[in-house]
C-alpha cells in the first residue's frame, strides 16, 4: 500500500469514527448508576431504564408516538400507492407537475410546515388531538412512500397488467392479483420510512401536540432543553434500537427486491 | 388515474399548501397591503443577523461535509463490494438514529463535563475545559453529523458510475496518479458534489432541533425566529414573512440545481 492510500484510509477511519460514536456513546450512558454524566459510568444499573418504564407521564406519551407512527405509516402508505401507481400510469402533463406538490413536504423547511399546520389546526380544532396528529404525520409521510413505490413500480412490466386485464379482470382486481405482490417490496420499505418518519418527528408536535397528547419526541424535546437527564439516554437507546431493527427489515426487503427481475431502473 | 392521486394531493393542500399561501397573503396585508414586514428583515438587525448566520452555517456544513465525505465515497466505491457495504453501512447507520438523540449525544460528549473535555484534562492536554458547545461550533459540529449521509450518498452512485477503464486509460497514457485523479475523476464526479452540495445546503437553511439544542441562544437560525415570532410574540406577519424569504431561497436554489441535473437525483430518488 502506498503512503498515500494509509493516509486515505486513515482519515476515512477517523470520519466514520465520527459518524459512528455519538450514535454508540448512549448506550453505555444508559446503563450508568450516576445521576450526571461521567464516562466511563461508575457502576452500571438499571435505573433509568426502571425511570422511564415507571414513569406514567413517558408511557402515556410513548403510546401516543406509537400508535401515531403505526396509523399514520397504513395511512400514508394507501394514499401514497395510490398515488404512485397514478403517476406511473397516467401520460397527462396534469398529473406530472402535480407530482411536484406531491413532493413538496419533502424540501419546506419543517419549522413553516409546522406552523402552517398550527394554524390551520387552531381554525378547525385539531390541535392537541390524536386525529390532528395523525393527518400531519400522512402529510410528511406520503412523498416518502411515493418516491419508494416508484422505484419499485418503473422496474415493474405494467403489459403485465394489461394481459390480466384483457383475460377479464377488472382494474382494481389486477391491481391487487398481479401488481401488489410484484411491488410489494418497494411499498414496504415506503411503509417503514414513513413509520420512522413519524416516530422521530419533533418540530411539527412541538406545535400541534398537547395535553394528554404529548409524543415521545416532544417530552424529549422539552427535557433536553431543560436539563440532560439520564432518562432520556435509556429512551434514546431503545429508539435507536427500534431505528435499526427497522434499517435491517428494510435491507432484507431491498435483497427481495434485487432478487426480482431487474427492469430498466434508471430511466426515467 | 386522477382520481387515485386525489386524497394524497387533498392531504398536502390542506395542510400544507393552503397555509402555505396564507403566509404568503399574511406577509402582505395587515389592514390593508403592506411591505412594512419585509422592509423589517432589511432593516432590523436581528432579522438579518439571523439570516446571515444561517447562510453562514449553510456554507460552512456545505464544505464541511464535501471535504469529509468525499474520501468516503471514494474508498467506498473504490474498495471490492464486501468492504464498501461496511464502509456505507456505517454511513447509513447514523442516518436512521433520531436528530433528537443525535443531539442528545453531542451534548454528553462536548458539554464542559463531557467525554471530550474529560479525556483532554486526564492526558494533561488542557487545564480549563473547552467550550465546545452552546455556541456555533457545536451546532456546525452536530449538523455536519447529520447530513454528511445526504453528501456521501449521491457522491457514491455518481463514483460508483465511472467506469474503471476511463481512469486505467488516463494512466496507460503516462498520467501519474493524482494528475489521473484531477482531471479525469474529479470532474466526471462533479454531479455527485453538486447534488450533495445543493441536498446539504438547502437542508442546513432550514435546521432547527439541532441549533435550538446545541446553540446555547448564541446561534440563532432562522427557523428559530420564525418559531419565536409564533410561539413567544404571536407576530405572524413576521413569522410569514421570513418564511417567505426562507422558502424562496429554498425553490431558487432548486431551481438553479435543476438546470444542472435532474430533479429526481436532488430529491434522492438516484
Amino acid at each position: 500500500m502506498t503512503p498515500a492510500r494509509i493516509v486515505l484510509y486513515g482519515f476515512v477511519g477517523l470520519v466514520l469514527l465520527y459518524l459512528i460514536i455519538p450514535v454508540i456513546i448512549i448506550v453505555p450512558m444508559s446503563f450508568s448508576s450516576a445521576r450526571f454524566l461521567s464516562f466511563p459510568p461508575p457502576s452500571f444499573s438499571l435505573r433509568w431504564y426502571e425511570a422511564y418504564l415507571g414513569s406514567t407521564a413517558w408511557m402515556q406519551a410513548t403510546k401516543v408516538s406509537l400508535v401515531l407512527a403505526v396509523s399514520s405509516a397504513v395511512i400514508s402508505t394507501i394514499l401514497g400507492t395510490a398515488a404512485a401507481y397514478a403517476i406511473n400510469n397516467s401520460k397527462s402533463r396534469l398529473v406530472h407537475s402535480l407530482q411536484i406538490i406531491l413532493l413538496l413536504p419533502l424540501v419546506t423547511p419543517i419549522v413553516i410546515i409546522a406552523i402552517g399546520v398550527f394554524f390551520i389546526y387552531a381554525k378547525v380544532g385539531l390541535l392537541a388531538t390524536i386525529p390532528g396528529l395523525v393527518l400531519a404525520n400522512v402529510m410528511l409521510g406520503i412523498p416518502y412512500v411515493i418516491t419508494a413505490v416508484l422505484v419499485g413500480l418503473r422496474k415493474f412490466d405494467p403489459t403485465q397488467e394489461m394481459v390480466a386485464r384483457s383475460l377479464g379482470m377488472n382494474r382494481l382486481r389486477s391491481f391487487f392479483v398481479v401488481t401488489l405482490p410484484q411491488i410489494r417490496p418497494s411499498v414496504i420499505s415506503g411503509m417503514l420510512f414513513a413509520f420512522i418518519s413519524a416516530l422521530d418527528e419533533t418540530v411539527v408536535a412541538l406545535f400541534i401536540a398537547g395535553g394528554e397528547n404529548q409524543t415521545l419526541t416532544k417530552r424529549m424535546f422539552t427535557a433536553l432543553r431543560d436539563e440532560i437527564d439520564p432518562t432520556i439516554a435509556a429512551i434514546s437507546s431503545l429508539l435507536t434500537a427500534i431505528s435499526f431493527l427497522l434499517v435491517i427489515l428494510i435491507a432484507l426487503n431491498a435483497r427481495e427486491t434485487k432478487a426480482a427481475p431487474e427492469q430498466d431502473a434508471n430511466s426515467h | 388515474m386522477f382520481l387515485l392521486l386525489t386524497p394524497a394531493l387533498a392531504v398536502i393542500v390542506a395542510l400544507l399548501v393552503v397555509p402555505l399561501l396564507w403566509l404568503a397573503w399574511q406577509s402582505v396585508y395587515h389592514n390593508g397591503f403592506t411591505l412594512e414586514n419585509y422592509r423589517r428583515i432589511l432593516t432590523e438587525d436581528i432579522y438579518w443577523h439571523s439570516f446571515l448566520q444561517t447562510f453562514r452555517i449553510a456554507f460552512i456544513v456545505t464544505a464541511a461535509t464535501a471535504l469529509l465525505g468525499y474520501p468516503v465515497a471514494y474508498v467506498a466505491a473504490s474498495l471490492p463490494r464486501r468492504w464498501s457495504i461496511i464502509v456505507l453501512a456505517m454511513v447509513v447507520l447514523p442516518f436512521w438514529t433520531s436528530v433528537l438523540v443525535r443531539a442528545y449525544a453531542w451534548l454528553i460528549l462536548l458539554q464542559r463535563t463531557g467525554i471530550i473535555n474529560s479525556t483532554l484534562k486526564s492526558l494533561g492536554l488542557i487545564d480549563v475545559p473547552l467550550i465546545l458547545v452552546n455556541n456555533e461550533f457545536g451546532t456546525v459540529i452536530a449538523t455536519v453529523h447529520i447530513l454528511l449521509p445526504f453528501m456521501v450518498l449521491p457522491l457514491y452512485a455518481t463514483m460508483q458510475k465511472i467506469p474503471a477503464e476511463l481512469t486505467m486509460a488516463g494512466a496507460s497514457l503516462g498520467g501519474t496518479p493524482s494528475h489521473v485523479f484531477f482531471r479525469v475523476f474529479l470532474p466526471l464526479s462533479l454531479p455527485g458534489i453538486i447534488a450533495g452540495a445543493v441536498l446539504v445546503f438547502v437542508l442546513t437553511l432550514g435546521f432547527y432541533i439541532t441549533p435550538e439544542l446545541l446553540g446555547g441562544g448564541r446561534t440563532f437560525m432562522v427557523s428559530m425566529l420564525v418559531s419565536r415570532n409564533v410561539e413567544l410574540y404571536n407576530e405572524w406577519g413576521a413569522a410569514s414573512s421570513i418564511s417567505v424569504v426562507l422558502l424562496a431561497c429554498v425553490f431558487a436554489i432548486f431551481w438553479a440545481a435543476s438546470r444542472l441535473i435532474p430533479v429526481e437525483r436532488l430529491m434522492g430518488m438516484r
